[in-house]
Parts: C-alpha cells; sequence; structure tokens
C-alpha cells in the first residue's frame, strides 16, 4: 500500500513539475520576443515550414473529408426525406469541428514533428549550447518564430480546410448523388453564422500554439529522454511531441466546445 | 611565458559537481592569467568537460564560486567564447552565416559592418574561399578552424577549448594547436583548454593543470610538469613534441 502512494506520490509530483517545465517554458518563449533580433526572418521561414508545405496535406485531408461527409449525410438525410439539410450538416461539421481539429492534426503530424526532431537534433549536437554559449538566447532564436508563426499559419489552413472541403461536400452531394447544387449552397450559405466562424478560429489558433509550444518543447529537452541517447533521443522526443501534441489538441477541443456551446 | 602572478581574468575556486553518488569534481580550484593559456589535463572522463561546462554555465555546479574579470569591446559581444568538442557549427547554415551569427543576434552592428567583420574573420583562419560551404562540406580541420572563427568574430577575451583535438590525427592536433597560439597573438584572447593530448598540450600552453580524482592533482609550467616525479604526473609525461619556434615571434 505504502508503494502504491509513493509511486502515486512520485508521478504526480513529476507530473506537476513537468507542467511547470512547459509552462515556463512556454512563457520564456513569448518574453523572449521583444529580444530577438532579425525575427521577421526566421518567422517567415516559419511560416513556410508549417504552412506552405503543409498546404497539400491539409487541402487534401479537407477535400477528402468533405467528400466522405457528403457521401454519408445524403444517404443518412435521404432515409429523413432530409437531403436538403446535407450543406448546413456538411458546413456545421466542418467549421465547428473538423477543419480545426483535423486540419491541426494533419499540421502537427507533418510540421510538428519536423520542429520536434529539427530541436531534437540542435540539441543533440550541442547547437543549443553553443547559441546560449554565444549570448544568444535560444527559445528567442529557436521556438517565438514557431510560435508566432502557429498563430497566423493554424487559422488560415483550417479556414482552406474549410473551403476545400465544403467543396468536397459539393462534389459527393450534388456532381455524384445529383442533390441540386443550389439546394446544396444555400444551405451552406444559411447555416454558418458569425459564431461559428469564431469558434473555428478560435479553436485554431489554440491548437496550433499548443501543439507548437509541446513539439519545440519535446525536441527542447531531448537531452532529458531516460534510457536513450543520440538519434534515438531525437527519434523518441518527435513521437512524444507528435503524440502529445495530438493529445492536447482533442483535449482542449473539448475544453473549447463544452465553453462555447 | 606568463606567471601565476599575473592577474587572473578567470578565478575558480572550490568547485563541486556531482551526478547521482558519482562525484566528478570534489574540490578544484584554478586561477586563469590574462593573455595565458592553460591547459587542464586527464585520461578521459575525469570530468574535464564537465568542469569547463560549469565554468561556462552550461552545467550548475553543486557548490563553488566562478569568477570572470572579463570587458567588451565596443560593439562587439566579447566577454567568453566556448569551442565545442564536436564544433557545434549549424549544418543547415552556410560558413558565413555560422560566423555572422553572433554578431546579428546579440550587437547592434550594421549588416555591412557584420559581413565584413565575418569575412575578416574567415580569411584570418584561411577560410575566406569558403564562406558559401556549409559544414558539411568541409575537412575536420576546416570545420574547426571555421567554429574558431565563430568563437574570435565577437572578439572574446577568453576562449575555453573542449577538447579542440578530439578526433584528429595526430598532425591535425599538432596543427590545432599552433592554431591556438597563432591565433592567441594574433587576437588576444586568453585561452583555457581541456584536453588529454598531453605532448601538444605542454607544447602549447604557459601552464597547465592535472585533473585527477575530482581534484586538480598539478598545476605549473610545462618545465615543471615535465620535472615532476610524481607517479601520476609521470604517467602522463611520456611523449612530448616541440612546436615551431617561430611561433613566438
Amino acid at each position: 500500500m505504502m508503494r502504491l502512494l509513493q509511486a502515486v506520490g512520485q508521478n504526480t509530483l513529476a507530473t506537476v513539475a513537468g507542467l511547470g517545465d512547459f509552462a515556463t517554458f512556454a512563457s520564456r518563449a513569448i518574453v523572449a520576443t521583444p529580444d530577438t533580433r532579425y525575427l521577421g526572418r526566421r518567422w517567415v521561414r516559419a511560416v513556410h515550414e508549417q504552412g506552405v508545405r503543409c498546404v497539400p496535406v491539409v487541402t487534401i485531408v479537407g477535400l477528402f473529408t468533405g467528400l466522405v461527409l457528403g457521401l454519408q449525410g445524403y444517404y443518412v438525410l435521404t432515409r429523413f426525406g432530409s437531403t436538403g439539410a446535407l450543406g448546413t450538416f456538411v458546413s456545421l461539421t466542418l467549421t465547428r469541428e473538423l477543419a480545426p481539429v483535423l486540419g491541426a492534426l494533419m499540421i502537427i503530424g507533418q510540421a510538428g514533428s519536423a520542429i520536434a526532431a529539427e530541436i531534437g537534433i540542435h540539441r543533440n549536437s550541442e547547437q543549443i549550447d553553443a547559441l546560449t554559449m554565444m549570448g544568444i538566447d535560444p527559445l528567442g532564436y529557436l521556438v517565438t518564430p514557431r510560435l508566432l508563426a502557429a498563430v497566423i499559419v493554424f487559422p488560415i489552413l483550417t479556414v482552406a480546410f474549410t473551403l476545400v472541403g465544403l467543396a468536397g461536400g459539393y462534389l459527393s452531394a450534388s456532381v455524384l448523388l445529383g442533390l441540386d447544387a443550389g439546394v446544396y449552397w444555400s444551405a451552406v450559405y444559411a447555416a454558418i453564422q458569425y459564431t461559428d466562424f469564431r469558434e473555428c478560429l478560435l479553436k485554431a489558433l489554440v491548437f496550433g500554439v499548443i501543439a507548437v509550444v509541446i513539439c519545440c518543447h519535446s525536441g527542447f529537452t531531448t537531452h532529458r529522454r531516460t534510457g536513450v541517447s543520440g538519434s534515438r533521443a531525437v527519434s523518441v522526443s518527435t513521437t512524444r511531441g507528435v503524440v502529445l501534441a495530438s493529445i492536447a489538441t482533442l483535449a482542449a477541443d473539448y475544453l473549447i466546445t463544452s465553453f462555447l456551446v | 611565458m606568463i606567471g601565476p602572478l599575473s592577474a587572473p581574468i578567470l578565478q575558480v575556486t572550490n568547485l563541486r559537481k556531482h551526478f547521482g553518488d558519482h562525484v566528478v569534481l570534489a574540490s578544484v580550484s584554478l586561477a586563469v592569467p590574462r593573455g595565458s593559456i592553460i591547459s587542464v589535463l586527464g585520461r578521459s572522463g575525469t570530468g574535464k568537460s564537465v568542469f569547463l561546462k560549469c565554468l561556462a554555465g552550461l552545467l550548475k555546479p553543486d557548490a563553488g564560486e566562478v569568477r570572470f574579470e572579463l570587458g567588451a569591446i565596443e560593439g562587439f559581444g566579447g566577454g567568453c567564447s566556448y569551442l565545442f568538442q564536436g564544433n557545434a557549427l549549424f549544418d543547415s547554415m552556410t560558413a558565413l552565416e555560422n560566423v555572422a551569427l553572433p554578431l546579428e543576434q546579440t550587437t547592434r552592428l550594421r549588416r555591412r559592418e557584420i559581413v565584413q567583420a565575418t569575412r575578416d574573420a574567415l580569411k584570418s583562419l584561411g577560410l575566406d574561399k569558403f564562406g558559401d560551404y556549409f559544414p558539411a562540406q568541409l575537412s575536420g580541420g576546416m570545420q574547426k578552424r571555421l567554429a574558431l572563427a565563430r568563437a574570435l568574430v565577437t572578439r572574446p577575451e577568453l576562449v575555453l577549448f573542449d577538447e579542440p583535438t578530439a578526433g584528429l590525427d595526430p598532425p591535425a592536433r599538432h596543427a590545432v594547436f599552433e592554431m591556438i597560439v597563432r591565433y592567441r597573438q594574433k587576437f588576444d584572447f586568453t585561452a583555457l583548454v581541456v584536453t588529454h593530448d598531453i605532448s601538444e598540450a605542454l607544447a602549447a600552453s604557459d601552464r597547465v593543470a592535472l585533473l585527477e580524482e575530482g581534484r586538480l592533482h598539478f598545476e605549473g609550467t610545462p618545465a615543471e610538469f615535465a620535472a615532476s616525479d610524481d607517479c601520476i604526473v609521470r604517467s602522463f609525461g611520456d611523449s612530448i613534441v616541440t612546436l615551431p619556434t617561430d611561433l613566438d615571434e
């Protein structure tokens, strides 16, 4: 019994310490913003890394998500004679849930893993220590530009996901299954309210900040991985970053939805 | 030669560091005279790199005091630079970008001045034709020189060298120490070198110290080291070579 309590206590302390470390890490990255020199150049690179490179995967997943929603929605709504509500179904599902969540998961898979791996290699090859010795704040240099890029990239790609998804829904419902295009698009137009759009962007923004900070933190703490070192530690950090960021995204989605709905 | 009584640029007192139950540094005290080259010798795994990282602030010592007497040249970062064992060059940046990085990020120099200072540093180390090369395209010796160029571009007063000859063949090891001596004269910095290359260190250093079992077992001039009849010191003093005499000119 004592061992169990001891183990629970140790894990609780470790979790609290980890959360504290993570919060300090995120705060320091934000605080470093004004002191980071040539930030614009690194921000543009980060926007390219997270944004431009992720456009294909986000739009492809958005297209297929819309196609499937259109297909499933059409057959379900046909049973109730309500195919006219398909546009409403597809647009609200995409805007409120699937676009921010799936878009974020796709960006985490592509850009988040790259961020964790790159920073992990910086750590392994002592480049982060070298930055410290040069008098450069490693958080300002490596994390701040990526964090600022996420603030703009995640919402933009979420909007792109939504638009492509709506087009996918139209393709499957109207072009393939014969639903009138006017019925579909008018339902889409009537369904999406300002609050839905605001919720969509808010989620994208929060997911972006959480995901990028987690991936950066995971790479940054590569040297603390127990039982592994070198390239194996980078591999573990990358996996850990992607998994934790994905879980955190879904948890944050639930919290935001429960507060906003 | 620099005597032990020259004003110290770095004073280390009773430095201690342990990892778990393993005591790496039991109590290390050392004074580094300004303008000197001091080599800290020791076998692999005796805590030389830990000692250097504690001095640099990359590791937090458990106890003890590290006091620097550093200034900075106006407009440049100055202070203390560190040459890492693996060079720690940014492999996705060119040689020019690597050397320019500390000036870009820590000084208020204009772009034109940064480019000029960077080119000067590369030229001083014979790398002026390799500015657009990536580190992976350079040889081991050239990478070492590039790392030194980056360390010196901010005109530091003190440079910490962590195993600068690790992984190099004997001629290259000799060349690295020759480079340290030559550029110390040219750039007027103080050098603290941790190494296990006894022969090169004795030939190039003003003073040497021997780290053994977490303490400085010996500290003195290379001549005193070579003449010592202490059994631990003598076990290190087998292979002494001399550098070209023209280095002192």
